[in-house]
């Protein structure tokens, strides 16, 4: 039985990591700024998936504190500078296992959801 | 770390500019969709959220986040300070009084005990050494000893001999006097000193009887009495009538290395005659111990290694010398228990004053402890405020803890400065001496470090329980009515009534301590050392020094003598080599008699004086059995002594001795007459087994004259010095004092104790005052309700007095019974400077216990007068 405080940053890491993966997908066909990758996950999603600002935000400057995506300023046209995200080569490395893990995780979670189909699969 | 600062500065300002980019993009597609701009700027920022919240998220991602929040906990503790200049003034005043203390102290035992000699480097490495004695006690070590334990020990890197001496001085015509040291030729060497001019001493300036006279100054003495001329190398100086070239100057902030006393000259050891006492030459003498002296262990060494060795060597030397070495050995002290210097008396009082202001930072803490506690409760709503806000209860904790260091370390910075006034503070504490002592704290990065930890250690202590407390602040609770009464009270009032009663305890405990050591001095002060002391005047010669020789040095005693028997009011004059109590201490032999037989391995010794006919009529010293010594036990006379009553107990089992035989030195005496204990070094010792031999039949170049008179002993001392000046126009006149005086410059140490003991006493009792009165204060602010319906319900403004003022003598009594407790156990460690004082003296706990209640019911009695004046419409309507 772990403690609480640390089941509570497991569940955190887990939330985190999916966010991550959203962004570095998002990210692999065009460099976005913020709003627009906000806008594309949404749209993507079939306006399911909302990020919140407040986890969006954190999420792209941890990304890019790793090296995972990198960050520059550009001007946009009649508009205000932008800070404009693309996707590095490590990033780019990290999107395989991400995947990967993504879709172990969703097979995991349907297997509980659904145990017959599980079962049968197997 | 200001670049860190800048850096972040600029990623705030571009996370702004980011997010505002986002509104400003979202704003514009609402526009576009058709929305009217206000709208499109409100849907646009419900969208995004809390702009703030997500600055404050996406700043936490970047790392180094601690720093920021350091920085903004400064500042807003810097600002609560502000705002509460009355607290925080008084808040840091406890702390620097308590810091403050500690950190002088720190600095007296840096600079008086632990590295006592500046600019000498290694003194971690460095050892006192002094020769042992088999069953008596430590000795003095000779030379040939000396330089053979530096030629077989493989451990030491240097052995440093030295002997603090006096020399005269003279200038044109005038004598004066001054203080150095004869010191082996590796000093300035091995101390790691580099002379501001000149040179140090060289090998061949070891050997030679009186073969070298050179001399090296101190940079003082040059600047002083040669105005720093720069061409000083090669000029001449008589010291001891001996005209000395001066070689080398020694750099600027080296006093020498004997605590106590800075140093003027230096000479090397072949000049060894020159400048002893009593004239005699001893380098070739193995017999001679007169060397105090340091040893210097090679690195990675320790001292327990090297006394292994040096033992060893000693034992080898006791088989290979046994007329001279039978029983002796060597033993190191570290540097701040160095026997033969100022660091032996002063540490041990000096470790009871570093165990005072402990108890005064104890004290202080306590104080502002309760004072923040007495704030967090009017504080009680900014930080419930805070937690319902969002802030992290981690936050608010480390918020609380971060105010308390900015106290603390202001307070630091203070103490660094009340430390610094302090540094020669330890002199005024001792009676004056002939020569001005040199006892200066040392301000070095160690005594920093060890305030600052000091600083960190008190804000846990003062500041840890406040800082718990203000994550537990209930968010609900606070919003109902709180009031807590005189009586009772809740669990915090618990809290600081037990942080007072700590204070009264510990300052009990001080006061305890004061009153020991004070009724001690005030025996000692009054105490009879077996000697007459008020009416008897005591003056110093030193023959050898001034050129004479012992018979010239015996017609000059036999000529002044018979001046001073002249002189209105004298009622008798002798000579001794020297006086109880004084610095100079007596020569030492070992000791036979028929039919005592001493423990194997061990060597019967005694202390002795060397005394003219008069000497116990002239000190009051009474003979209980045989004859004084006449004029007549002179040269030519068989060999005599008198002996003390332990002798007599020791050796001849009580019988009276007259008439046996003493054999001293393995020559036979003839016991004349016994004399009456008395004490010979210090007040604390045991009896001593103690002997007088004839001044005439040991003559030395050193004497004493005491003088006992009928008149006024002041009055005595420009007669004494016209007297000397006639026989001898250059003989120097030292101050002649009386006993009595030269009794009260041995009680260094007591009146140390005692005056650090006094005031700091009384500073914790200050302090502990104004912990109760604040205690009491807000008990019966924060009681107003409750004494209100008390009041209303017909009590009498008597009762309430009454009711605050037996809370406050409640919490003094249990701090005086804890106090007692504790200094039952503690004053033990007083044992040293207690004199015929017990450590448990009832009188000292009772005289405590009433100054505590004096002093508590003065603390309590104004906020309890403040009691009876509430009035109880206004505090029930409240």
């Amino acid at each position: 039985m772990l403690p609480r405080k640390q089941r509570y940053q497991d569940r955190i890491q887990i939330l985190q990591g999916t966010l991550d993966m959203l962004i570095l997908q998002t990210l692999q066909w065009a460099p976005r700024h913020g709003y627009a990758l906000s806008k594309a996950i949404r749209a993507n999603s079939g306006e399911i998936i909302r990020v919140d600002t407040g986890s969006l935000y954190p999420a792209l400057h941890r990304l890019e504190r790793k090296g995972w995506i990198a960050a520059e300023w550009k001007a946009s046209e009649q508009g205000p500078r932008l800070r404009v995200y693309r996707l590095t080569k490590a990033g780019r490395r990290q999107l395989i296992p991400q995947r990967s893990r993504w879709q172990r995780l969703t097979a995991a979670i349907a297997g509980i959801l659904n145990p017959a189909n599980a079962r049968s699969e197997t | 770390m200001s670049w860190a600062f800048w850096r972040r500065a600029r990623r705030n300002d571009e996370l702004e500019e980011e997010i505002r980019a986002h509104l400003t993009l979202a704003e514009r597609e609402a526009v576009e969709s058709g929305g009217t701009p206000t709208d499109a700027r409100s849907a646009a920022r419900r969208e995004f959220g809390n702009v703030n919240l997500v600055e404050e998220a996406t700043r936490d991602s970047w790392g180094g986040r601690w720093l920021s929040d350091l920085l903004q906990d400064l500042r807003i503790g810097a600002r609560m300070l502000r705002r509460n200049p009355g607290f925080s003034l008084l808040a840091v005043l406890c702390l620097t009084l308590g810091i403050g203390a500690n950190a002088a102290v720190f600095s007296w035992i840096e600079g008086v005990l632990l590295r006592p000699y500046p600019l000498v480097t290694h003194q971690d490495r460095m050892a006192a050494i002094v020769g042992t004695v088999r069953g008596a006690d430590r000795d003095e070590m000779s030379w040939l000893d000396f330089q053979d334990l530096e030629k077989r020990s493989t451990l030491a890197e240097s052995f440093i001999a030295e002997k603090i001496t006096g020399a005269t001085l003279s200038i044109g015509d005038r004598a004066e006097t001054a203080i150095g040291s004869v010191v082996s030729a590796n000093y300035f060497s091995a101390l790691g000193l580099h002379l501001a001019l000149g040179r140090g001493f060289e090998p061949r300036e070891n050997v030679g009887r009186n073969a070298h006279p050179v001399a090296v100054i101190s940079y003082q003495f040059w600047q002083e009495r040669f105005h720093g001329d720069p061409a000083i190398i090669g000029k001449t100086q008589m010291l001891n009538r001996v005209p000395h070239t001066i070689v080398g100057v020694a750099p600027e902030g080296f006093y020498g290395t004997f605590v106590g006393y800075s140093w003027q000259f230096w000479v090397p050891m072949s000049m060894q005659e020159t400048f002893d006492y009593a004239g005699s030459y001893k380098l070739e003498d193995r017999g001679a111990r007169w060397i105090e002296g340091f040893v210097m262990a090679k690195p990675g060494v320790n001292r327990a290694q090297l006394q292994q060795e040096l033992s060893a060597i000693a034992a080898r030397m006791e088989t290979e010398y046994p007329d001279t070495n039978r029983g002796r050995g060597v033993q190191l002290f570290p540097l701040w228990e160095t026997p033969f210097n100022g660091a032996g008396l002063l540490g041990p009082t000096l470790g009871v004053a570093l165990c005072v202001v402990v108890f005064v930072l104890l004290i202080a803490c306590a104080n502002v402890g309760n004072l923040l506690l007495v704030r967090a409760f009017s504080r009680r709503h900014e930080m419930t405020v805070r937690l319902a806000l969002g802030a992290g209860r981690g936050r608010l904790f480390r918020q609380v803890l971060t105010e308390g260091l900015i106290l603390s370390a202001l307070a630091a910075g203070g103490g660094l400065v009340v430390a610094w006034w302090c540094r020669n503070l330890l002199p005024r504490l001792i009676p004056p001496r002939s020569a001005p002592l040199r006892l200066v704290g040392e301000l070095d990065w160690r005594v920093f470090v060890i305030t600052a930890l000091v600083c960190v250690f008190s804000t846990l202590l003062f500041a840890l329980v406040p800082a718990l407390r203000s994550g537990k602040a209930d968010i609900t609770g606070a919003l109902r009515a709180e009031s807590s009464g005189v009586v009772g009270g809740g669990r915090k009032a618990w809290f600081r009534s037990g942080l007072v009663v700590v204070q009264v305890s510990l300052s009990f405990l001080l006061l305890v301590g004061a009153g020991l050591v004070l009724q001690s001095l005030h025996r000692l002060r009054s105490a009879s050392p077996g000697f007459s002391t008020d009416r008897v005047v005591a003056t110093a010669f030193r023959f050898s020094a001034m050129g004479y020789d012992a018979a010239r040095a015996k017609n000059f005693e036999d000529d002044l003598l018979a001046r001073v028997q002249a002189l209105p009011g004298v009622e008798s004059a002798s000579y001794s080599r020297t006086v109880p109590f004084s610095l100079l201490g007596f020569s030492s032999a070992a000791v036979a008699v028929d039919g005592y037989q001493a423990p194997r391995d061990q060597q019967p010794a005694a202390e002795y004086s060397e005394v003219s006919p008069g000497y116990f009529q002239t000190m009051g010293i009474p003979l209980v059995s045989g004859r004084d010594f006449l004029r007549s036990d002179d040269e030519n006379a068989p060999p005599v002594a008198i002996v003390n009553e332990v002798m007599v107990e020791r050796y001849w089992r009580g019988a009276d001795p007259v008439g046996r035989r003493l054999q001293v030195s393995g020559k036979w005496l003839q016991v004349v007459g016994v004399a009456k204990l008395s004490k010979y070094r210090s007040f604390m010792e045991p009896p001593q087994a103690f002997f007088y031999v004839p001044l005439r039949q040991n003559f030395g170049m050193l004497a004493s004259l005491e003088v006992r008179t009928a008149a006024p002993p002041q009055t005595l001392s420009p007669l004494l010095g016209r007297e000397i000046r006639a026989l001898d126009q250059n003989m120097p006149v030292y101050e002649a004092i009386s006993l009595r005086e030269v009794v009260n410059r041995s009680m260094a140490a007591p009146q140390v104790a005692v005056m650090l003991l006094t005031v700091f006493g009384s500073l914790a009792l200050t302090l502990a005052a104004i912990g109760l009165y604040a205690v009491m204060s807000c008990a019966v602010s924060q009681g107003t309700r409750e004494l209100g319906l008390r009041m209303a319900l017909g009590a009498r403004a008597s009762d309430l007095l009454r009711l605050v003022v037996s809370q406050g003598l409640a919490l003094t009594a249990g701090g005086v019974l804890l106090g007692a407790a504790a200094a039952f156990g503690l004053t033990r460690l007083l044992g040293y400077l207690l004199y015929l004082v017990s450590p448990r003296d009832p009188f000292a706990f009772a005289a405590s216990s009433a100054v505590m209640a004096v002093v508590a019911l003065g603390a309590t009695i104004l906020p309890a007068w403040r009691a009876t004046r509430i009035d109880p419409v206004r505090a029930l309507q409240s």
